[in-house]
């Protein structure tokens, strides 16, 4: 199926998405954390009038506004490539995804704009308190948007509050709080920003480390460790929780993705969570090899992660083609999952049913119309199997997506001994002499960074071929437009977000070179 | 007919044409890049321009996002249509803007790899592509684009996208019509004569206010003699009509000038915004003593002129998106609408819109209290200097 499509089409438009989206989140947490990091700081000012903390909060802006700006460019042109690459996605499920997208314009983009303005012009135009509410107000603008683009992202993995009108061809939205309160959004958007805490939080001790390396700014970077590790400890709870929270709703409503993660091809009750483990990469969905070379795992783990149920059934790769297992539904009903063949014969019918339905409208046959809309109805759960017709091709890519979740968790674990570990030597006041922590923290910088970008690995690939679960895949959502063209913008954006992001790097170590202005504390090396 | 949906579209129809002349508005930014260095005759007289445009760019760039968000979310069918077919127009214009967003914070910092001068070359790009690509593409919803929209092909595993452009230029084609580029060049102009207007209100500099006026001189008669040139050709040209009932479109000879008749309202509309854009550099060029009023009078008359082409393209019974290949195509604004569901929930959102506005009118009077100064810009140490 899908064979009017040019394949490399969707793979440049793909890359192209990918390149965009990765560059976008390469610079967004950051603004999302330290908006916050920032107005805590400045709170703290105001409330006890020392100007060091003016200086530390001013120090920490500066970075915060090198960093915003390239967030805000990177932006633009994801919004923009809804339309212009993937076009019939932009019909087909416009009528939901278009509104979370205006409503962030509306109530995000121009809160975060306009009061960035006074945190950055307004010093001595306005009063003290003004400018701490606009500071507070920045960083809830940033993280409002994050809201509204994660909940219209979070609608793409668990499509809810719509139905399809075969008048217009389209999904159309009848319940906005469906879309808004699903709980994929939730723990989304919950785990998405206290990540980005958690990278805000590990930059400022990063840096400050870096600081007490060199005996520089001693007390800022003390201060600023502090303020960083308490919130970075809380905020990383709360992600574990979070991240808990997303991989039960992965199981639920996305059964493929959590095999990918897990690397499960055949499933069983009492599944486990693989630790560190190595993927044989002679696997096949359909032979008998086994799917790991080496692994240690904690048994039933994932039953109980995916399923609240530590003997639960998880259905493996192999299960989810070949179906006849069993599962129990939204309703709380038992049900036996259908094999891939089966969804295919269904979503073709849905789809013809579609066809004869319009054919009946223009022939004004009102009954033909009204059996064919009940036959769409009742298939319409598996449309999008309709363009598909490989079993393989519903499996994403296991390895990438296996490798990109357990470094996530793993960096978890990793930023918490960070957190705690800041903690422990502020307390016992030896900071300074723990050159080897210090060290660490400061390598941590990238760590956070290469997390970020697994989680998203993980959401985005793992979904794959879906670009709407189950409703429309990946192929069927292109614009009919030149695979050179694609090429040629991809190769257009590469050049130029590389060489911002190298600008960007550049004039972020000449600020951090230069430090915050503190003229009372003696200066040592530079 | 279910006369509330027709309300929301409408409704709709208006916000985005609003968002779109605010946006023509705030391009003084775009205008001002274009200007830096033939006003700012030094490295100070160009600092103080940047820094005064810095202060703004964020808005003008948000209100492009928004509009696009909202044209997405209200007329996806455009959305899809246009986008995902005049292709290399759009992200032409994107590239610009891309260009633009981090240019102003890394173009004076230290360590910024490309060098000051290839942000300010950054800078004068978007000034120039981003306001004449916009203006030329806005151009289209007058004299049509080459695209084919059938719905149906959802049903054909094969190939299933619905909307199709016609010409592998893919949009350029659309700079072959010297109607087009004229709107194009016209808001390139515009955009040029309001930077002035905006450097008169909030640069406090001998110097500067001398060119800018010496600028106004030279812009002001190259933007009316396009935008004249866009309107007299806009009367007499055929236009797209729709058959209310039946949403047929066909050719209406003097269509828009149709439009103007039977709409008094926006005729009076266009016509109050002309005058005050002119009455705005008027001002500005002959008494001294109200030059920094010009920006407001030419800022609203703008707004006023441009919602006002924006509703002559979309109501009274016109497609607002013509297709020249197949006319049946043509998007209108309640065949590309959203559902009314979507378009009464977004309107309850819109009931924001005037906080938005009241807090943005409160954060620009705090920031533009005083003109710019070299001093203020030495001296005050808090300030954030691009
Ligand atoms: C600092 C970064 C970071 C860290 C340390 C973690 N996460 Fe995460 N994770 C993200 C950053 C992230 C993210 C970038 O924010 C993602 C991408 C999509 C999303 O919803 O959040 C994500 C996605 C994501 C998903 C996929 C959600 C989906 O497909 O919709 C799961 C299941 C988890 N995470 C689970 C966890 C667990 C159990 C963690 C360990 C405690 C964890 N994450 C730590
Ligand atoms: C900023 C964080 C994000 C990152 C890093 C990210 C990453 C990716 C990656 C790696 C792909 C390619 C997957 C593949 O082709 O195998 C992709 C595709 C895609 N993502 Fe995201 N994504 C992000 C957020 C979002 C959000 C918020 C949305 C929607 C609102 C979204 C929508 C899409 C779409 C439409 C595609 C293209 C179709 C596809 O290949 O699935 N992404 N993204
Ligand atoms: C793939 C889908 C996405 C699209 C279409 C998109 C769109 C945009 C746009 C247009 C801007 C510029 C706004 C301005 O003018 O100020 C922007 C900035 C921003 N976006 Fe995204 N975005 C996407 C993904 C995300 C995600 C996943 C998050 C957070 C979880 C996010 C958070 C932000 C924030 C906080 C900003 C402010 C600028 C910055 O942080 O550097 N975006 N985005």
């Amino acid at each position: 199926m899908l064979e009017g499509i040019d394949l490399s089409l969707v793979n440049w438009s793909r890359a192209q998405f990918a390149l965009t989206a990765m560059y976008h989140w390469l610079f967004v947490p950051l603004t999302l954390g330290l908006g916050f990091i920032i107005a805590i700081m400045e709170t703290i000012y105001v409330r006890t009038g020392i100007p060091e903390w003016k200086k530390t909060t001013k120090f920490w802006m500066k970075l915060f506004g090198i960093n915003f700006a390239i967030g805000v460019s990177t932006g633009i042109i994801l919004e923009f490539e809804f339309g212009t690459n993937w076009s019939n996605y932009s019909w087909f499920v416009g009528d939901i995804f278009g509104a979370p997208l205006a409503i962030e314009g509306i109530m995000a983009f121009f809160m975060e704009s306009t009061f960035i303005a006074i945190m950055f012009f307004g010093w001595n135009k306005v009063s003290k308190k003004f400018h701490l509410a606009s500071t507070w107000l920045t960083a809830i603008g940033a993280n409002l948007s994050a809201l509204w683009i994660l909940v219209a992202n979070s609608w793409m993995q668990s499509p809810v509050g719509m139905h399809f009108n075969p008048d217009t061809a389209r999904n159309e939205m009848g319940n906005f709080w469906e879309v808004l309160l699903s709980p994929v959004a939730i723990n989304k958007f919950l785990h998405t920003v206290t990540s980005a805490f958690v990278l805000a939080a590990i930059f400022v001790i990063g840096i400050s480390a870096w600081f007490l390396l060199r005996n520089r700014h001693v007390v800022f970077s003390k201060k600023s460790i502090k303020i960083a590790s308490i919130f970075g400890l809380a905020a990383s709870i709360f992600l574990a929780w979070t991240g808990d929270g997303s991989a039960y709703q992965v199981a639920q409503k996305q059964p493929m993705k959590l095999a990918a993660m897990e690397g499960l091809y055949h499933g069983k009750e009492g599944a486990g969570i693989v630790v560190v483990g190595a993927l044989n990469p002679n696997k096949e969905y359909n032979n008998s090899d086994d799917a790991m070379i080496f692994k240690v795992e904690v048994p039933k783990a994932l039953s109980f992660l995916g399923y609240r149920n530590a003997d639960a059934f998880v259905p493996g790769i192999a299960d989810i083609i070949n179906g006849g297992y069993t599962y129990t539904d939204k309703e709380g009903n038992l049900q036996t999952a259908l094999s891939f063949d089966e969804k295919v014969k269904r979503g073709k019918i849905a789809i013809q049913a579609l066809a004869d339905y319009k054919k009946a409208k223009d022939a004004n046959n009102d009954s033909a119309a009204v059996a064919n809309k009940r036959l769409l109805d009742n298939n319409f759960a598996y449309f999008g199997y309709g363009y598909l017709n490989k079993p393989e091709s519903i499996i994403p890519n296991v390895p990438l997506t296996f490798y990109s979740f357990h470094i996530m968790v793993a960096l978890a674990g990793w930023f918490m001994v960070i957190f705690a570990g800041a903690l422990f030597f502020l307390w016992k006041n030896k900071l300074e002499k723990q050159r080897l922590f210090l060290r660490l923290s400061f390598l941590s910088i990238p760590l956070a960074y290469v997390a970020s970008q697994c989680g998203w690995i993980v959401a985005e690939v793992g979904r794959q071929p879906w670009v709407i679960q189950d409703i429309m895949p990946t192929a069927a959502a292109i614009s009919r437009i030149d695979t050179t063209a694609v090429k040629i913008t991809f190769f257009l954006f590469l050049i130029v977000f590389t060489a911002l992001m190298f600008a960007e790097i550049g004039i972020l170590r000449k600020q951090i070179r230069k430090g915050p202005d503190l003229e009372d504390e003696p200066e040592k090396a530079v | 007919m279910d006369t509330t949906y027709i309300l929301l579209q409408q409704y709709w129809w208006v916000l985005v044409s609003l968002l779109g002349s605010v946006l023509v508005f705030l391009m003084f930014v775009q205008g001002g890049q274009s200007l830096i260095y033939t006003l700012g005759k030094n490295e100070e007289q160009r600092t103080l321009l940047v820094n005064s445009l810095g202060r703004k760019w964020e808005l003008t760039f948000t209100t492009l996002v928004t509009f696009g968000g909202a044209f997405f979310a209200s007329f996806p069918l455009f959305y899809s249509t246009s986008f995902g077919g005049a292709y290399w127009v759009w992200m032409a214009i994107l590239f610009c803007f891309v260009l633009q967003a981090v240019s102003y914070e890394y173009r004076t910092k230290p360590g910024n790899a490309l060098g000051k001068k290839t942000f300010e070359i950054f800078l004068f790009t978007n000034g120039l592509l981003g306001t004449i690509l916009i203006g030329t593409a806005v151009g289209t919803f007058f004299n049509g684009a080459m695209f084919t929209v059938n719905k149906m092909n959802i049903t054909n595993p094969e190939n299933p996208v619905i909307s199709q452009w016609a010409t592998p230029w893919h949009g350029l084609e659309a700079v072959l019509t010297f109607h087009n580029v004229a709107l194009g060049l016209a808001v390139f102009f515009l955009s040029r004569v309001l930077a002035n207007l905006y450097f008169l209100n909030s640069i406090d500099n001998e110097k500067l206010t001398q060119s800018a006026i010496k600028s106004l001189k030279i812009n002001t008669p190259l933007f009316l003699l396009f935008f004249v040139f866009f309107i007299i050709r806009l009367i007499t040209k055929d236009g797209f009509a729709l058959t209310p009932q039946t949403g047929e479109v066909f050719i209406e000879k003097y269509k828009y000038l149709h439009n103007f008749i039977q709409m008094p309202i926006v005729l009076i509309m266009f016509l109050a915004g002309l005058v005050s854009v002119i009455w705005g550099i008027y001002v500005s060029v002959l008494y001294k003593k109200y030059n920094n009023r010009g920006i407001w009078y030419s800022g609203i008359g703008t707004i006023l002129a441009v919602l006002s082409l924006f509703l002559l393209a979309g109501f009274n019974n016109t497609a607002y998106y013509p297709s020249l290949v197949d006319l049946q195509s043509s998007l209108t604004i309640y065949n590309s609408s959203s559902s009314k569901f979507t378009l009464s929930v977004m309107s309850v959102v819109s009931i924001l819109l005037p906080f938005v506005i009241a807090y943005i009118i409160i954060a620009w009077r705090a920031i533009n209290r005083r003109k710019l100064t070299t001093n203020e810009l030495i001296e005050d140490d808090s300030l954030h200097v691009y």
